[in-house]
């Protein structure tokens, strides 16, 4: 319940904070919502020796729009997405899987960086992004670089940030008409069961393009392609769901939990796919 | 671990005081500035007794090192009554609909509970529900809960009528 | 007496008596953040306690390192067994007469337990000193599962009772057997089976499920060494047992000890046990002399603090082939984990769970109960549970639903059908209760007419038509549960806890002014008793409830009772109040009389004062007699208006109730949807609607968690895999439905208001129409049982291995 000591810091700028990061190493951790980080702390599954809040430096708070692109700063609160018209608009899959992300009182603090930096599979916004396509912008002791969501997850909480690199924003491509995220859970609150990420477009009756991610089914988020390939030039009916889910149970591997075993969870995988594609196709109409 | 300097405005009085930054700000609440309304019922964030209102946003405060509210505006069950004394109408409501039976979550509960109505003031049953499901409960089933929040809900509304 | 006289309609009011949905006067202090809690309590000097536990279910302990915890600065002390075992206190007897390890001596036997207590300036220091003791573990092999703890050549986990053939409870087998226990006519229902048209045989299980009430465990012990005196502020449910427990414990004279249970965050059963934790921090303040706080945190609530349920029942029920039932039998391993330290009254074991003939008139039965001890938590009873009642509802409510498949019998019919009759009361039950009232025809009847039955019926069967052919993929259950409990322990002829006959009591001061105040040896832990044993108390002497104080928790005012827990406060307290209540208005009228001139046979009650028969202007209030009886020198009467009332209650109390559970079930998902759920509870006389709400609400609640999610569940090597909220099931508002709530009502007729009590019902009839439900939604393809927890996964896999999933 308590955790261990550390020195705070509160840097005003980006550059401060990539400057104590690479000062200190792994012994400093960023702190953004601190509801991924504090409760590991709090089990002392995680010690830092210094903590980084980020909360100071402005420029990675808010939503606002850069050409066709939406891009959020990395501290943006689940909340303030929910929040936000300019979301609702551009990309409303991301507002359905926030209201889905634990409660009230950690949506308040809980950042999207934090939810798409730490390498949690069992987190949302992941799958949300692979989904999406969206590009993750960092800034490291090295300078700046643009990482896809595609190929920044690697394993459970190992990702394609290197070394003292602060995920900074978020760019978020224009989204498909069509999109759902669906998750079953055993109590709001929970991790998913298992969840899945859809968006779709479709143009003379017939799927133009799709995209699938399943959340919690690995050890990282997974882009279910052959399912979304599944979609693409159908008329999204029975047979094309049956085939799509069959394809994104087919990569799913997900742990046997309290959640339940394997196959159950991997059943599941494959019910949400079904279900998120009929509500997408629903919203493409 | 050496101690840092805090200063924050908690129920609209400033407050200054040393504290380890690692110390979680339901504990500078009720060990360092003696406010035993918010309570601690989980070690996982779940449960919602520590729930206070920060910046204007209910926090669940086991989750928030003293270090990160330094600065901040702070409201906890100890504050929500008005200026004169007087019992906000959800503290009334709570009493009036057995919202209540232990009363361990309801410091908690009421915090929320205030700061849902201040974002939708006029909340369904199901609003509501959602809008507490991070306060948990064992005693009351939520029922009279839901009651009361609604039935607070209203009062206020009629108030903000009465005095257009 | 001057001035116009109010009505008796508005006397009555005025009073907030028996059956007003009074406000409750807890009210003001918890809506402002002013409770007084334990963990609110701080005292001058305060050190904290925190343990060092065991990561292994089963392991010797080689040896402790303590030198760079003691070394931290801010820490005191760290105590181990070695420290507590001169004072022999390195083990504590428990209610069930076993022994628990307060601190691991030799080995540890459940992941949790207390093998080190650390005393700091702060909980952060103590923190970081946990971490700092390093403890040598020999890990050996592990017993999970009950049903294997008595196998030939199942380890051997209590050492310390090498050798001991006689247990507290009787002859013990096996070195992991704690007690049989067996009640009813072996022979009589062997042969009633033997001889009946239809035997339906079931194995049930009730899975280990913890309480978890929302404030954790926890006390304040302060040793004056000046005077002597010790004090402990805790989270009692029994302050008084535990005062006299400790006084034995530790040879401090009972009047030198003082325990107070302040404001309580829920109980429901965790908090009736001693823990190692109020041991430790007795004794670390005797050592240093200053308070010490314990207060445990939320994972080692759940690990190690008293679990509840993990009965696993064997039952057979027999009936003649039109569904009159013959005969029950059970058979139960019962899991009690490393130490047994079940809160039961002592004659009693197994509890109650003899009440598992339930609401059903059956002639023989026979019940066999072994304990066993697995590398698990100590305990067993708790949880809202009666003593094992829960445990024992379940058994027949289920029992009765594989009947009625085995009979092809609607399961609602089959239990109107051997419900007991009313004209049976008083019953006495083949395994020896003997029911004080009850009138559960008419109960079932209301409940099945209120949520329309037949018509519930006919829908379900539209719906599996609507199955079979694929046009949906929800399957309705309807679940239907008629319990009866059995609460109000007890009668001291056969319900003692460590030899504390189980009366309880009630004493009253009324002052000059008309206003008074009443003690109790009860306990609230948010029942509401300062709201509603005043307003038995309003009803009795005539006094408004807002003018009469009810204090309870401090074992220097308060008159010795045994506490609550089991539903016992109403039948058995509230009978001492309204029977104290009663010697105040017996020395009143002789007050009145004499004030009146007239004598006491010439006056009679009339609400709030004692009037002249025939000539009602003539009159006294009982303020103006209470002001009387410090102002007369009246002969043959001791000034002053206070009596007490010691109550030994003739009998248990059985309330009962009808519940009915409509859920519908997503096949694919294995979701089940609680449609609706409609609760008929019959309490007897009911002191205060609102309340009795209020516990049926929270009841029901706990009841839907119990079904639907929650376990304590092991693996193989004795890891528990619900130690926090990331995993324990408790619902949040979301997950809960909307309960609808009605009543029938039947007095007790041995309780002097008639009262039964309620706080458990929900709990008891609850889990079985959640479970009743959900197997009824596959009664039609074929199931016959399935084990709770109902959760989506469990669900699934029976509608898979039922072939519906393909």
């Amino acid at each position: 319940m308590i955790p261990g000591a550390f020195e705070y810091h509160r840097p005003t700028s980006l550059d401060e904070a990539i400057g104590i990061m690479a000062d200190k190493g792994d012994t400093a951790r960023v702190l953004a919502g601190g509801h991924s980080l504090i409760p590991m702390m709090k089990l002392r599954l995680a010690m830092p020796e210094h903590i980084v809040d980020l909360q100071a430096i402005d420029q990675l708070n808010g939503i606002s729009e850069d050409g066709g692109s939406v891009v959020m700063g990395a501290t943006t609160t689940q909340a303030e997405i929910i929040a936000s018209d300019l979301i609702a608009r551009a990309c409303p899959l991301i507002i359905e899987a926030a209201t889905q992300i634990a409660d009230p009182q950690v949506r308040a603090c809980g950042t999207i960086g934090g939810n798409l930096a730490n390498g949690d599979p069992a987190n949302d916004m992941p799958a949300v992004m692979l989904a999406l396509n969206a590009e993750y912008r960092v800034r490291g002791p090295e300078g700046e670089r643009r990482i896809a969501a595609r190929d920044f997850y690697e394993g459970t909480f190992i990702t394609a940030l290197g070394e003292g690199e602060i995920l900074v924003a978020i760019h978020l491509p224009p989204s498909p008409a069509g999109y759902a995220y669906t998750k079953q859970k055993r109590k709001v609150g929970d991790y998913a069961t298992a969840a899945a990420a859809v968006v779709l477009a479709m143009q003379g009756g017939k799927c133009s393009k799709a995209a699938i991610a399943l959340t919690n089914v690995g050890d990282t988020p997974l882009l279910a392609s052959a399912a979304a390939a599944a979609l693409v030039g159908t008329a999204v009916d029975a047979a094309a769901i049956d085939a799509a889910a069959e394809a994104a149970m087919s990569i799913a591997r997900p742990v046997a939990d309290g959640r339940g075993p394997s196959d159950f969870r991997t059943h599941i995988a494959g019910v949400m796919t079904r279900r998120a594609i009929e509500t997408a196709r629903g919203r493409a109409a | 671990m050496a101690k840092m300097h805090v200063k924050m405005t908690v129920n609209g009085k400033p407050v200054e005081a040393l504290a380890e930054p690692r110390t979680l700000l339901i504990h500078f609440l009720r060990e360092d500035l003696g406010l035993t309304g918010p309570h601690i019922g989980c070690d996982t964030s779940h449960c919602g007794a520590c729930t206070v209102d920060l910046n204007g946003r209910s926090i669940k405060s086991c989750t928030v090192f003293v270090a990160q509210a330094n600065g901040a505006e702070l409201t906890t069950i100890e504050g929500i009554a008005g200026a004169d004394g007087a019992p906000h109408p959800l503290q009334k409501a709570f009493r009036e609909h057995h919202g209540l039976q232990c009363g361990f979550c309801t410091p908690g509960m009421i915090t929320r509970a205030m700061r849902l109505l201040e974002e939708n003031p006029n909340p369904t049953d199901a609003e509501i529900r959602n809008g507490i499901s991070g306060n948990l409960c064992r005693c009351t089933g939520y029922q009279n809960i839901v009651k009361a929040i609604s039935a607070a809900a209203a009062e206020m509304a009629g108030a903000r009528e009465a005095a257009e | 007496m001057s001035g116009q006289v109010a009505s008796a309609g508005e006397r009555a009011e005025k009073l907030q008596g028996l059956g007003s949905a009074r406000k409750r006067v807890e009210d003001a202090r918890f809506t402002q953040g002013k409770g007084n809690y334990v963990d609110d309590i701080k005292m001058p000097g305060m050190l904290f306690g925190d343990f060092v536990r065991s990561p292994h279910a089963h392991a010797r302990i080689k040896g402790i390192n303590k030198d760079a915890a003691l070394a931290l600065p801010g820490v005191h002390a760290v105590l181990t067994a070695a420290d507590l075992k001169p004072l022999n206190l390195h083990y504590m007897p428990t209610l069930a007469g076993d022994v628990q390890a307060v601190l691991a001596e030799e080995k540890v036997l459940f992941q949790g337990q207390e093998v080190a207590f650390i005393v700091a300036d702060n909980r952060y220091v103590a923190a970081d000193a946990v971490d700092l003791v390093e403890v040598d573990y020999e890990a050996l092999p592990v017993v999970i599962d009950p049903l294997k703890a008595m196998a030939d050549d199942a380890p051997v986990l209590r050492e310390d009772l090498a050798g001991k053939t006689e247990g507290a409870h009787g002859p013990r087998r096996h070195h992991n057997h704690i007690f049989t226990w067996e009640v009813g006519d072996a022979e009589a229902t062997g042969e009633a089976i033997g001889r009946a048209d239809v035997v339906a045989r079931e194995f049930i299980s009730y899975q280990r499920v913890h309480p978890c009430p929302l404030e954790t465990c926890g006390c304040v012990a302060s040793m004056d060494k000046v005077n002597g005196q010790l004090t402990v502020w805790g989270t009692f449910q029994a302050p008084h047992a535990v005062r006299t427990v400790a006084s034995l414990i530790s040879n401090i004279p009972e009047h030198k000890i003082r325990i107070v249970s302040p404001d309580i965050g829920g109980g429901f059963g965790n908090k009736v046990g001693v823990y190692p934790g109020y041991i430790c921090a007795i004794v670390a303040s005797i050592v240093t002399g200053v308070p010490i706080k314990w207060v445990e945190d939320r994972i080692e609530n759940l690990s190690a603090t008293a679990f509840a349920r993990d009965y696993h029942m064997t039952g057979e029920i027999a009936a003649t082939s039109d569904g009159t039932i013959t005969a029950l039998k059970a058979h139960v391993i019962a899991d009690h984990g490393a130490f047994d330290s079940c809160a039961d009254p002592t004659r009693f074991p197994a509890g109650f769970f003899s009440i598992c003939t339930g609401s059903y008139d059956i002639p023989v039965a026979h019940v066999t109960v072994d304990g066993v001890y697995t590398n698990k938590a100590p305990g067993g009873v708790a949880y809202r549970c009666s003593f094992r009642v829960t445990e024992a509802s379940y058994f027949i409510e289920r029992m009765i639903d594989v009947l009625a498949r085995k009979l092809d019998m609607d399961p609602a019919e089959l239990r109107l059908k051997n419900l007991i009759a009313k004209n049976r009361f008083p019953y006495t039950s083949a395994l020896g209760w003997e029911y004080d009232s009850g009138d559960y025809d008419t109960a079932m009847k209301k409940a099945l007419g209120a949520v329309g039955y037949d018509a519930l019926r006919a829908e379900q069967k539209a719906n599996r038509e609507a199955f079979a052919k694929g046009e949906t993929r929800s399957l309705m259950g309807i679940g239907v549960a008629f319990f009866t409990e059995i609460v109000g322990a007890g009668p001291i002829k056969n319900c003692d806890i460590l030899g504390l006959g189980m009366f309880d009591s009630c004493e009253i001061r009324i002052h000059p002014t008309g206003s008074a105040i009443a003690r109790l040896g009860t306990i609230s832990q948010g029942q509401g008793h300062a709201t509603t044993f005043a307003q038995i108390l309003a009803t009795e002497i005539g006094i408004p409830a807002e003018n009469i104080t009810i204090e309870e928790g401090d074992t220097d005012t308060a008159p010795y009772g045994l506490g609550t827990y089991g539903s016992r406060s109403t039948p058995v307290a509230g009978a001492a109040t309204a029977m104290a209540g009663r010697k105040i208005r017996a020395k009143a009228q002789m007050i009145a009389a004499y004030l009146l001139e007239v004598h006491e046979g010439d006056l009679e009650w009339d609400i709030d004062r004692f009037q002249v028969k025939g000539a009602p202007e003539r009159c006294k209030t009982m303020a103006e007699i209470a002001f009387a009886s410090y102002n007369q020198a009246i002969p043959g009467l001791e000034p002053g208006l206070e009596a007490v009332s010691y109550y030994d209650p003739p009998n248990m109390t059985y309330p009962f109730g009808a519940y009915i559970c409509v859920v519908d079930i997503d096949i694919d998902t294995g979701v089940t949807s609680i449609r609706r759920f409609y609760a008929l509870d019959d309490c007897g006389t009911r002191i205060n609607p609102m309340i009795i709400e209020g516990q049926v609400h929270g009841g029901l609640t706990e009841a839907l968690a119990i079904a639907m999610g929650q376990e304590l569940a092991y693996d193989e090597g004795g890891n528990l895999g619900q130690s926090s909220f990331l995993d324990y099931f408790l619902p949040t508002a979301v997950e809960t439905p909307v309960w609808e709530t009605d009543h029938t009502v039947t007095p007790s007729p041995h309780h002097p208001i008639g009262a039964k009590g309620v706080g458990e019902s929900p709990n008891v009839g609850g889990v079985s129409a959640f479970s009743n439900a959900v197997n009824d939604a596959f009664a039609h393809l074929g199931l016959i049982h399935t084990q709770m927890p109902h959760d989506h996964w469990r669900v699934w896999k029976t509608a898979e291995r039922l072939g519906l999933t393909a």
